[in-house]
């Protein structure tokens, strides 16, 4: 069997800071992560590899060169093969235009019976790509996989979640699927897979290399701009409550009285 | 009506229902699309997909759909990505919309992509403020970015329809009118055959217990990493029933195993917005404002006086809220 | 100094580890039962933190001596005792193994305590032999195909936790230190007990005690190395294991400096932060200095090891200098945490306990100056 995984480098969010003068964001020394539900489905994938051994798991992702070092953290968390698509004419994509991109990679690729991703990705927080993906490949696509019931031979039973609860789906292979938090616990990288990840080759390819015409790819290709982008504004700063304990929480309840909220 | 693109026209919304009963948020994209076609000076249109609909479509028009594109199939019955995006999609190749909005559910979210790829136009995902530019009509689509810390204006200039997913919980609810009427449209031309459909729902399991509803809920009692361990929800819930409301959290606090992940209030879990906010020891992490600063009046309850919570409450008190909260019980008493 | 991409993504591993698996819930409880769980001791060992610089072919990890600083560094910064843990098999247990065992003897031993599915100790001091090692008691008398040891060591750390030992024992006491050998001793075997667990200042979480032999039987095969090498072994063992204690100084006295200046920024006295008192930010000066020229220090003598080069001198400085460092900087710690660093709630107070035996283990603060200073006088 053979699965990929689609990962992203993003910028750890959690880090981000605001400069509180100029509004703007701090990006300067913020790390760069592998998108965290993209670690659950690289998880997924290595944990089907663990009950079958011949399995072949591989990582794909977009990105500038830099992010073969996220690349390495997934060939040092257990994945077999690591391919990069990167090429200048890659920037500036919105999702279906990176969609586009993964597609033909994937195709370039070969024969593939899963093909994971992460729900969605901090730095945009879409959940599009990986849908999109599958629909340009004509896979079956179940997103925010929550549970993998059964891999069989020619199908998956997984849990499918929803806002209040979940569904089984049983989806036929091959096929996409998109990883939520709840699946399963990422593993540690473990020393010497590190080692061996610097020795692992990572193969780059460009919009060439898949056969993709540069005029589809990247911003060109992207339907969607931005128009502007600003920092939300913090809401007016309210009344802060003296007086004892008793007093405060006699004074906010007098206020909830006034809005009739109680 | 936009010249570049004189054959769309019109504003759609889709019509999300479960168990037959339409979704919290087709409400609000039927409020919001009505602003939307009545800037731009077309008709709103709701797309309702099911089986057995019953009244579901005259509910859309008396929420102010003037059409209702409608199919009923028992392949259509539960949501399956082949059936739902075959269907939708032939309907917006047909009928042309020149806006498309999509409540940003787990469904929504998944359909929505697929509908893009298909009309290989833009999809702006999340979107929490939409407006219309005065001078082409476009659309103006504001989502947050970045884990909240960045708000994006995003255009889909050059393709259509325009679609969007938006928010649940942030928009207001169209206004009912009983008796309203409208256009029943019955998409008739598209054929599903079972063997389409690639993945097949089993089973549906819904949580057991109380379910949340956050984005319903008028008042809201949440926790945060402050409660120090998972029996100071009970506390909270003392408060919430009091004043007939409903118990959440933070991301702190879910990711401590303290409650579960259905009641995390912020970027990652709901956007809510009730008349009442309580955050209890919630510190303010920028995600979590970020998921709770449209409700109406906001108290925070917690000990450090820095916390950056304190920016955005209505009502502030610094103390323990292993204190407070009794004596707010008393006082209610 | 520079470091690798792959030394920082060692050290990312060590610390997404530290920071994911040793939450303070989990370190409280190991104070509390002064058990070390079970399970995050097999979750070390699948991230390979027991054989970080053994090669591949051994079980290993195939990484170098920086790597395995790193690591223990890291482990350090959220937990002394479970860097002990860390440390052990990599140095004390794992050394006189890869250092003298025989192909047999490392694929039996070596390779399972590398995986974590065995438990080494190091049983070098005696009640009267401390920093002079070759004054031990402990004998092995040769009968036939056997050598029967007779003797106690003591203060040996997990001794009652292990399944072997290796013990260094005197074949022949006339010979001094050329006279000592090593053997690889069952802790089960008949005539093996341990002592009652020592109660220790600090690093709860890992058992100590003595181990005594009465006519203990061990057959040829596990003689480790040739008859009389044991002395050297245990030498180049423990100048592998001063590095360990180096990298557990810098990684508590980082934790150390960062204890601080999050409180110094937190607290606020007489109006303000407390920080912004000199008395305040010069010692944090001093600590973030000292911290620094330790690190350097120590990594120095890692990647002399990884050159293959002579790191007697080096590693000895590293072990001397950042173990000292690290009692001043946690001890200043606690002092800006004013009364709370002595409360059993804030960090420092087990920081503080935990180091202070750094200067005193595996070589005391005196035998690193002695090391030192023979080499220096040497010309070396």
């Amino acid at each position: 069997m053979r699965i990929l995984v689609c990962v992203k480098q993003v910028p750890d969010t959690s880090e981000v800071k605001i400069d509180p003068v100029k509004h703007t964001l701090i990006r300067e020394g913020v790390p760069s992560i592998l998108n965290p539900d993209d670690a659950n489905a690289l998880e997924a994938a290595l944990q089907i590899k663990d009950k079958n051994p011949d399995t072949i798991v591989d990582v794909i992702s977009m990105g500038p060169p830099q992010a073969k070092l996220m690349l390495r953290e997934c060939l040092a968390m257990g994945a077999d093969n690591a391919f990069l698509l990167s090429d200048r004419a890659f920037g500036g994509a919105d999702t279906i235009s990176t969609s586009r991109t993964i597609a033909y990679g994937i195709k370039k690729l070969g024969n593939v019976d899963i093909v994971f991703a992460g729900r969605q990705a901090i730095d945009g927080d879409t959940a599009q790509v990986g849908p999109q993906i599958a629909f340009r490949l004509e896979l079956p696509v179940v997103t925010y996989v929550q549970n993998i019931r059964e891999v069989k031979e020619n199908s998956i039973i997984v849990e499918r979640q929803l806002e209040d609860g979940f569904e089984v789906v049983e989806v036929q292979k091959p096929c996409l699927l998109t990883a939520v938090k709840e699946l399963n616990e990422p593993r540690f990288m473990s020393i010497g897979r590190i080692v061996g990840a610097f020795d692992t080759e990572i193969t780059v390819y460009n919009h060439e290399d898949i056969d993709l015409d540069q005029e589809l790819c990247g911003l060109k290709a992207s339907p969607t701009k931005v128009y502007r982008s600003f920092t939300p504004e913090p809401k007016g700063k309210g009344e802060m409550l003296t007086g004892t304990i008793n007093d405060m929480a006699h004074t906010v309840v007098e206020k909830l009285k006034e809005e009739h909220l109680v | 009506m936009n010249k570049k693109f004189p054959d769309y026209n019109g504003v759609w919304v889709f019509a999300e229902q479960r168990d037959n009963k339409l979704m919290g948020v087709v409400y609000e994209l039927l409020g919001e699309g009505r602003k939307l076609a009545d800037e731009i000076g077309c008709e709103l249109s709701a797309i309702l997909l099911g089986e057995n609909l019953g009244t579901l479509a005259d509910e859309l028009f008396e929420y102010g759909a003037d059409n209702v594109y409608i199919k009923e199939s028992p392949l259509l019955k539960t949501y399956t990505t082949d059936a739902y995006s075959k269907v939708i999609g032939r309907a917006i190749e047909k009928y042309k919309p020149e806006i498309v909005l999509i409540g940003a559910t787990h469904i929504g979210r998944d359909l929505g992509p697929c509908l893009s790829v298909e009309a290989e136009t833009g999809l702006t995902a999340d979107c929490t403020k939409l407006e219309i530019d005065h001078e082409d009509k476009k659309i103006l689509q504001t989502r947050p970015a970045f884990g909240g810390n960045l708000m994006a204006t995003i255009i889909c200039p050059d393709t259509r329809p325009q679609m969007s997913t938006v928010r649940p919980g942030v928009m207001d609810k169209a206004v009912y009118k009983k008796g309203r009427k409208g256009k029943l449209v019955v998409l008739d031309d598209v054929e599903l055959k079972s063997e389409e459909i690639r993945t097949k729902v089993i089973d549906v399991c819904k949580k057991i217990g109380e379910t949340v509803s956050l984005t319903d809920a008028e008042v809201i009692v949440s926790g945060g990493k402050g409660l120090g361990n998972k029996e100071g929800f009970k506390l909270l819930k003392q408060l919430a029933d009091k004043l007939n409301g409903t118990i959440a959290a933070s991301r702190a606090a879910v990711d401590s195993g303290w409650i579960d992940h259905s009641y995390q209030v912020g970027q990652t879990g709901t956007t809510v917005k009730p008349k009442l906010y309580i955050a209890c020891g919630i510190f303010g992490a920028i995600q979590h404002i970020a998921g709770c600063k449209e409700s109406d009046m906001i108290i925070a309850i917690n000990t450090n006086e820095n916390a950056p919570i304190f920016e955005i409450a209505t009502y502030g008190i610094v103390g323990d809220l292993y204190k407070v909260i009794p004596a707010m019980l008393e006082e209610l008493n | 100094m520079y470091l690798t991409e792959k030394h920082e993504m060692i050290r990312k591993l060590a610390r997404e580890f530290g920071n994911k698996e040793l939450t303070s819930d989990i370190l409280d409880k190991i104070e509390e039962t002064e058990e070390f769980p079970k399970e995050i001791f097999d979750k070390m060992a699948k991230a390979g933190f027991f054989g970080v610089k053994v090669p591949k072919t051994l079980g290993g990890q195939g990484a170098d001596t920086l790597a395995y600083v790193i690591t223990v560094e890291e482990i350090a910064r959220v937990s002394g005792v479970a860097s002990i843990y860390v440390s052990s098999p990599n140095s004390l247990c794992g050394g006189p193994l890869l250092l003298s065992g025989t192909p047999e003897q490392k694929e039996k031993y070596l390779r399972p305590t590398l995986n974590g599915e065995m438990i080494m100790c190091f049983a070098l001091t005696e009640p009267g032999a401390g920093s002079d090692a070759g004054g031990m008691q402990t004998t092995a008398v040769k009968d036939g195909d056997y050598y029967v040891l007779n003797g106690r060591k003591t203060f040996i750390t997990g001794a009652p936790l292990s399944d072997y030992a290796v013990v260094y024992a005197k074949t022949d006491p006339t010979k001094g230190t050329r006279g000592v050998s090593t053997f690889i001793v069952d802790m089960k075997q008949e005539g093996v007990s341990c002592g009652a667990h020592e109660k220790k200042m600090g690093l709860v979480g890992c058992a100590t005690s003595d181990i005594m032999l009465e006519n203990v039987r061990i057959h040829k095969s596990n003689l480790l190395g040739k008859e009389g090498k044991g002395f050297i072994n245990a030498m180049k063992t423990l100048s592998t294991g001063r590095l360990g204690v180096a990298a557990q100084s810098i990684g508590v006295a980082q934790a150390a400096l960062d204890e601080a200046v999050s409180y110094a920024k937190e607290r606020k006295q007489f109006g303000r932060e407390i920080y912004k008192f000199e008395g305040i930010s010069f010692m944090i000066a001093d600590m973030a200095t000292k911290l620094e020229a330790a690190r350097l220090l120590t990594y120095q003598a890692a990647a002399l090891m990884d050159e293959g080069k002579d790191a007697t001198k080096a590693s000895s400085m590293a072990k001397y200098y950042a173990s000292e460092a690290c009692n001043e900087i946690v001890a200043k710690s606690v002092q800006i945490h004013g009364g709370y660093g002595y409360i059993k709630d804030y960090k420092v107070e087990r920081l503080y306990r935990d180091c202070r035996v750094f200067t005193i283990y595996e070589g005391t603060s005196q035998v690193q100056q002695m090391v030192i200073s023979r080499q220096v006088i040497n010309g070396k």
